[in-house]
């Protein structure tokens, strides 16, 4: 257990906070240049970190049998599955969310931006469990490690971090923030309602073993 | 006449992969005919006898073919969705196998829109590649196509994979109106759409006649491709069955 919650939680957010370590290495060493750039750089960290994740949501399921468990349950599948996406959203999107602030402090984010920061990772890494987990059923038969579940869900990402860095641009030039994040609430609420029924069918015409 | 035409009949008589073989063989002539013709009239229209254009010069000719392209690639990718649902729905093989021509052709004509485009944008932009909000959904259009053409491909059980592809391509469709309104959303440097069906087109009506026939004539080879890759795939499919033998005893007699 405590080696799974390490994987899940802890390491995602080392993993954002390594990678924007290495930005100010990459880029001329004028902070000026790096709070333009901080919204996308956050964001794309978001992400990287929660496609690093999202192999986690089925896998262990698949392999050790007990989502042919779930699938011969007589309770209806969608449940446990939302319940199952629930929680990879609650060990990863959540302390990512928490953990943002401290990217955005190295990479010097106007104040103007930490509250619109946190709301959008908050509404946006759902998304992702959700539109993740997707792409993570289709080819949780192929194992771990395939190259198929990021170059499909990348794609999928496009809305979120589109919505997500404006949210926070907005938030900076002292535009309304609240479109953007709305607009990143109605994908969620439609990802809400059709990636669990769609897992669910995913998984039922899956060959198990 | 028109009873039986609404009763669907015919549609599911088009989707038996013996039915769709022999019919398409009699349509494919008259596809290429047409098709070529067109893109030869289109063409020399457009890039000969058409005005140049008052800002960009004779540069502006490759709209001829980045036009039909772009929208080829983004129609192909509703063709390619929409092909995946009705298998799902109705577990229809030929559906199947249509979506996965379709994927193909599809990122082939994703490919030339930002190929054309890239050549067209270093007279008029002064780059070849800008990281535009059009140019990058476009991207993001290819790598949707490489996506379902990789998953189709990537289980053994082939069945599995082509459900998983449709499945995806399905849910990829979220992006499309996305890449459709990213040049009214964002105001960056590619110019807002130049054809439109509910106002009057921004092209003056001497480029836009030739731009209509070669859209036309695009639309028509891209159905003349889908056949081809069809039948293809058909064949593949159906090689056990005794109808393709036949077909390939009966051809290996007529060549001697």
């Amino acid at each position: 257990m405590a080696r799974s919650t390490f994987e899940a939680t802890i390491a995602p957010i080392v993993f954002m906070c390594m990678g924007v370590s290495l930005i100010p290495l990459a880029l001329p060493p004028d902070s000026a240049s790096h709070s333009s750039i901080a919204p996308g750089i956050v964001w794309i960290m978001v992400l990287l970190a929660s496609l690093m994740s999202l192999e986690r949501i089925f896998t262990f399921d698949y392999e050790d049998g007990s989502l042919e468990q779930l699938l011969i349950s007589p309770q209806l599948l969608t449940q446990p599955i939302f319940g199952k996406l629930v929680a990879h959203w609650v060990m990863t999107g959540v302390p990512m969310a928490l953990a943002s602030p401290i990217m955005a402090f190295v990479l010097s984010l106007p104040a103007d931006g930490y509250i619109p920061m946190i709301l959008s990772i908050v509404i946006g890494s759902a998304y992702l469990s959700l539109a993740g987990s997707v792409c993570a059923s289709l080819t949780v038969s192929l194992g771990r490690g395939g190259f198929l579940l990021p170059i499909t869900v990348i794609p999928l990402y496009m809305p979120i971090i589109i919505f997500g860095t404006a949210t926070i641009d907005f938030a900076i030039s002292g535009m309304d923030w609240l479109f953007p994040l709305a607009v990143m609430g109605t994908f969620l609420c439609l990802a809400t309602a059709i990636c669990p029924i769609v897992v669910a069918a995913i998984f039922r015409s899956t060959p198990l073993f | 006449m028109i009873r039986s035409f609404l009763s669907f009949k015919w549609l599911y008589r088009l989707s038996s992969p013996k039915f769709f073989y022999s019919t398409s063989g009699k349509a494919i002539p008259w596809l290429l005919l047409i098709s070529v013709t067109l893109l030869a009239v289109g063409l020399f229209w457009g890039l000969l006898i058409a005005p140049p254009d008052a800002r960009q010069g004779d540069s502006f000719r490759i709209i001829y073919i980045h036009v039909p392209s772009s929208f080829l690639a983004l129609a192909g990718y509703y063709f390619m969705a929409v092909a995946g649902a009705v298998g799902l729905v109705w577990r229809t093989k030929l559906s199947f196998w249509f979506m996965k021509s379709a994927a193909s052709i599809g990122a082939s004509m994703t490919f030339l829109a930002l190929f054309t485009g890239a050549i067209w944008g270093r007279p008029s932009w002064g780059t070849y590649w800008v990281w535009d909000a059009r140019v990058t959904s476009m991207l993001i259009l290819l790598f949707l196509y490489l996506g379902v053409m990789a998953m189709i491909r990537a289980f053994d059980n082939k069945e599995y994979g082509q459900k998983n592809g449709a499945i995806l391509a399905l849910v990829g469709t979220v992006n499309v109106p996305i890449i459709y309104k990213s040049v009214d959303w964002w105001h960056t440097l590619h110019q807002p759409a130049t054809l439109k069906l509910t106002s009057e087109s921004t092209i003056h009506i001497d480029m836009l006649q030739p731009l209509l026939v070669m859209i036309v004539g695009f639309y028509l080879f891209y159905a003349l491709t889908i056949c081809l890759f069809l039948r293809a795939e058909i064949l593949y499919h159906e090689q056990a069955t005794s109808w393709v033998k036949d077909l390939c005893v009966r051809r290996q007699e007529k060549s001697g």
